[in-house]
């Protein structure tokens, strides 16, 4: 049996390699070797990494992409871009890849700082968030009513305990005062 | 349009958005008809997916009626009822090519180890999501499929995600004839996973779980033996003892980031966000399964990292498999396992929410309360 020398494209054609030059090139591959069955089709495999391209989608929104990616892929989502301190975050994040740490938390930083902004852009624009529904607190007590006023209990335990302590400590500093 | 809007963790609201747009040839507007919550929605309801921005409208499992169709667009028609697959999918990329249509390169232009999906964050591309009146469908052309028309559309909108997932997680799993099969999670993904393992010739199916309405029901739709793992000292030794001493022939972590069963777990990965949540259901999932044996994951996790005990896998020579369910790939298949009634995918839905209270389907959803498995969203004159 003759095997054609560089018999399967290589995803570089600048690192081809002549296989005919390899003592023992593919005499023990086996198509059923495959741990991806069934779920991947193989058979389309053509190592070229080309394909025909989608129409591309004109970008109308500051996108973020990935430095991993080699071109802007055809279509996106464009929904809530970039915007604030929190777009800056992203933007800064999006110099590393996906491999990095600090790409995500990056990311996972600015979705904190966007929550803020959003409750400061709502304000901004007249509107008070119903908090309590947006949890869906009417449902929990619908639900849950122990529990419901247990976590109430504990949060205003905690809260009053915080508050507390800080009086004392302001107390506790005024009375100082004098004699520093 | 009425829409959900993202406020920040554990808060969602229903405003009004702009109606969707074709902003490329190949794209439609939907009109949707039902949408649910998925168990991985909650992910991103709990602020633990990277770059999940305020404002943005979450869903991927919808079905509805074309609105309106791009001019590249060939073989859907205003009027059709569609059910649309959580995947974004070009179909002619080097990974749709070869059935990966979870892993469209022509899809997601912030990450590249995932392709697009509907309302998940701008890691999955930030598209706005079908918890709305109405949906922007890119690629049209491709991943939408035709209802037909003995089929219910409670069904419909559960062959978008969590029936193609749950199918895939057995498949996956390569069951063989006679194999004993544990999947941790009685979720709805758990539930379908298990009632799938039946399908490949499964001797065995078990559920293990903490939440025991949820794993009431999954004793009867899968049919499966069900344990509450509160209730056992050690998962993994149990697991070992009630299947001859040598563990099971396959594992599948139908749980992913929000696993609970572990507090070092919990405070590292739900807590502190130093992993990307908590992997207790891998975890596991690894420790039960036989030497040689095979673990499918479908458990969503971030996209840092885990702790699992990877030496373990190694030493076991177990074999990992995962993916994002291809749903395109495998709705033939589906499509015509609920005909003949193999699978009954609406049994599984507990609630249905009008779309204006979707804070209270998010929490209920949560919280696990009123018994919910999955709720499904009715836009108002859906």
């Amino acid at each position: 049996m003759t095997e054609t020398p560089l018999a399967v494209q290589p995803s570089n054609p600048a690192k081809a390699v002549d296989t005919s030059l390899i003592a023992g090139w593919g005499v023990d591959a086996n198509p059923q070797n495959d741990p991806t069955y069934p779920y991947r089709d193989r058979s389309q495999d053509d190592h070229s990494g080309e394909w025909r391209r989608p129409t591309q989608q004109e970008p109308d929104v500051e996108l973020l992409q990935s430095v991993e990616h080699k071109w802007l892929p055809a279509v996106f989502g464009t929904s809530s871009p970039p915007s604030g301190v929190s777009g800056s975050m992203r933007r800064l994040a999006f110099r590393w890849s996906e491999s990095n740490w600090a790409h995500w938390l990056l990311l996972m930083g600015a979705d904190r700082v966007n929550m803020v902004e959003g409750l400061v852009q709502d304000l901004a624009h007249g509107r008070i968030p119903n908090i309590p529904k947006e949890m869906g607190v009417p449902a929990e007590w619908r639900h849950n009513k122990t529990g419901l006023v247990k976590k109430v209990a504990v949060a205003t335990a905690v809260v009053g305990a915080v508050a507390g302590l800080v009086a004392a400590r302001k107390n506790r500093t005024r009375r100082k005062l004098p004699d520093d | 349009m009425r829409a959900m809007n993202y406020r920040g963790p554990y808060r969602v609201r229903v405003d009004e958005k702009p109606m969707p747009r074709i902003e490329h040839p190949r794209d439609a507007v939907v009109k949707v008809t039902r949408s649910c919550i998925c168990g991985s929605d909650l992910h991103l309801y709990h602020g633990m997916v990277p770059d999940t921005r305020i404002g943005q409208t979450f869903g991927h499992e919808f079905c509805g009626i074309v609105e309106e169709i791009g001019p590249e667009v060939e073989n859907l028609k205003a009027g059709d009822h569609v059910l649309v697959p959580f995947n974004i999918a070009c179909g002619q990329c080097h990974f749709c090519k070869q059935g990966l249509f979870g892993n469209c390169h022509e899809s997601n232009p912030q990450a590249t180890a995932v392709g697009g999906i509907f309302g998940y964050s701008h890691t999955a591309g930030g598209y706005e999501g079908g918890q709305a009146e109405y949906a922007r469908v890119p690629y049209a052309d491709f991943g939408p499929t035709l209802i037909p028309d003995w089929m219910d559309p409670d069904d419909a909108v559960l062959l978008t995600d969590v029936v193609p997932t749950g199918y895939q997680a057995a498949e996956m799993a390569g069951i063989q004839k006679g194999d004993a099969v544990v999947v941790f999670g009685a979720g709805p993904v758990g539930m379908l996973a298990a009632r799938s393992a039946w399908l490949f010739g499964a001797a065995r199916v078990i559920v293990i779980d903490h939440i025991d309405y949820r794993l009431e029901f999954v004793r009867d739709f899968a049919p499966a033996e069900v344990y509450n793992f509160k209730e056992l000292d050690d998962v993994v030794v149990f697991m070992k003892k009630t299947t001859d001493g040598l563990g099971a022939d396959v594992c599948i972590d139908a749980v992913g980031a929000e696993a609970t069963g572990s507090m070092l777990q919990t405070i590292l990965g739900k807590r502190l966000k130093l992993e990307s949540g908590s992997a207790v259901a891998l975890h596991w999932a690894i420790n039960s399964v036989k030497k040689g044996g095979i673990v499918s994951i479908v458990g969503v996790y971030g996209p840092t990292g885990n702790m699992v005990p990877i030496g373990n896998v190694v030493n076991k020579g177990l074999t990992i498999r995962a993916n994002q369910a291809s749903v395109k790939r495998l709705l033939p298949k589906l499509i015509e396992h609920v005909r003949v009634g193999n699978l009954n995918p609406k049994a599984i839905i507990s609630h249905r929410v009008p779309l204006d209270d979707i804070a209270d389907a998010y929490h209920i959803f949560s919280d696990k309360l009123d018994e919910c498995i999955k709720p499904v969203l009715l836009p108002a004159g859906a």
